[in-house]
């Protein structure tokens, strides 16, 4: 069974948001998708400035089987990336919700935060 | 509905991560499968490969069809035991299927050939075979467990009785012997010595658990893919299929040409040599950061190509791949990785084997 902290917001396709107390959005990929991909090797992440739109494919992970497409969970601006993943891929598997953040988004509009999962409703949807 | 091999309760119960391979429930990996591969490359791993195809062929003219039928010359194996990797081919030169064959006495050869290829294989050998007095017998009953690494024949022969420990100890590469149950065959996909054991499949679970006792990993078909593409070895469905011959995907070394031996396939590579082979299948490392994978566009000063198989190296940490390019040699490529062309040198697989990256590759 995945780890599904109850403190973030899910997107379907396996992007955690987490709201910073600064109103920034964190973003990361779950354990589910961690464990699914196996160890990963490759990370290109967005560059801090880039704006990006509600689901559009702005980052993408690399495991040794496949390379994966993250989706924006929200809109914004860049304004942080995780530069310890360029020299240590692994860290998303090892810890995906903490040292394996990925970037961190300048919200544009707070209300689109309200269309995603809790981790309740993520649950369900990992067990359909 | 998805085919089981005799371990596959023994995977589940070792936590392996199941996926449908070629209509087999296989493992991909038991956790981490970089873990995996450096077992392998530094200790000892076990492969459940029992979802492969053993054919044997039987009868007094099993080594005049073998002799048609392969593109390597069974002549060369003349002592029991011997072992040889070879295509067998249709008559545009297309590869069929890559395939080991053991010569075990006069009348008995034993072929190996890939799982996913089984019907089409089968319905190949069955038609080559009806011009010969000789019986095609397929033998679903046997597991084959593949036991590679440094340490691989050590863990193996200290599970043997103390004659056969001796005779299987003395097995050199591509040759193999059967001891009790068990056919043992000093051969695998790795790059690394071992074994590979074919044996009933109610004793394999048995053999599996001494093995893991003993301190061997499993390891799945993910490490599996990245070790074999280190040790320059090419993947059946991939790095070569019907549409390509064994000239134009790195395997003119497995061809046995020179004499007026006649074989499947024969004519047409021969006058492939004559009119020039247009397309080579070489090895790639990226020099950039990245992950080469197989069908990415490849730029080079002679035309474009095409990679084949790609992934990251543990050994190397690059990301390595086979690409089939046209023209001559050069020394360098670019790669089309989400529209941005990355460098690339150009080698000669294999990457790494015995432990350690190949000389000259990095």
């Amino acid at each position: 069974m995945s780890n599904i902290p109850s403190h973030l917001q899910y997107t379907e396709s396996h992007e955690w948001v987490s709201t910073e107390d600064n109103g920034n959005a964190r973003i990361g990929i779950t354990d589910h998708a961690q464990e699914a991909l196996g160890d990963l090797v490759f990370v290109e992440l967005p560059v801090v400035g880039d704006e990006i739109s509600q689901g559009d494919p702005c980052a993408v992970v690399e495991s040794v089987k496949a390379a994966s497409d993250i989706y924006a969970p929200v809109s914004g601006k860049v304004v942080a990336i995780n530069e310890d993943l360029e020299a240590e891929p692994a860290l998303i598997n090892a810890d995906p919700y903490d040292d394996g953040w990925l970037f961190e988004l300048e919200l544009v509009d707070t209300e689109e935060l309200d269309g995603l999962k809790d981790a309740e409703a993520y649950e369900e949807s990992l067990e359909e | 509905m998805l085919q089981h091999t005799p371990l596959y309760n023994a995977h589940v119960a070792a936590g392996a991560r199941m996926v449908d391979f070629g209509g087999w429930e296989m493992p991909i990996n038991y956790g981490s499968q970089i873990e995996e591969h450096h077992k392998v490359r530094q200790a000892a791993g076990m492969f459940d490969v029992s979802h492969m195809t053993v054919v044997d062929i039987l009868g007094n003219q099993s080594r005049h069809f073998l002799s048609y039928l392969l593109a390597n010359d069974v002549a060369k194996l003349q002592t029991p035991g011997r072992a040889f990797y070879t295509c067998m081919l249709n008559e545009a030169g297309g590869v069929i299927d890559d395939l080991i064959t053991y010569f075990i006495e006069k009348t008995h050869f034993r072929l190996v050939v890939n799982a996913a290829t089984h019907d089409k294989d089968m319905a190949w050998i069955t038609s080559q075979a009806r011009a010969f007095d000789i019986e095609v017998k397929e033998r679903p009953e046997l597991a084959m467990i593949a036991v590679q690494g440094p340490e691989a024949r050590a863990k193996v022969i200290a599970l043997l009785d103390d004659a056969d420990a001796q005779l299987a100890a003395e097995l050199k590469p591509f040759n193999a012997g059967q001891f009790g149950d068990k056919f043992i065959a000093r051969t695998g996909y790795t790059g690394e010595d071992g074994f590979e054991i074919s044996l009933p499949a109610d004793s394999a679970t048995a053999l599996w658990d001494q093995l893991l006792e003993a301190g061997v990993s499993p390891c799945g078909l993910g490490a599996r893919d990245t070790l074999r593409l280190e040790a320059g070895m090419n993947l059946y469905g991939q790095d070569m299929d019907e549409t390509v011959t064994p000239l134009e995907s790195g395997l003119g070394w497995t061809l046995a040409l020179k004499d007026d031996r006649a074989f499947v396939g024969k004519d047409a590579l021969l006058k492939q040599k004559e009119q020039g082979v247009a397309n080579r299948l070489v090895g790639l490392v990226l020099k950039d950061r990245g992950v080469l994978r197989p069908g990415q566009r490849v730029v080079t000063e002679d035309g474009e190509g095409i990679t084949t198989s790609g992934s990251f190296s543990p050994t190397l940490q690059k990301a390595i791949a086979f690409a089939r390019l046209p023209g001559g040699v050069a020394q360098s490529c670019q790669v089309d990785i989400r529209g941005k062309l990355l460098e690339c040198a150009i080698v000669r697989p294999p990457f790494a084997r015995n432990g350690t990256v190949c000389e000259g590759v990095i």
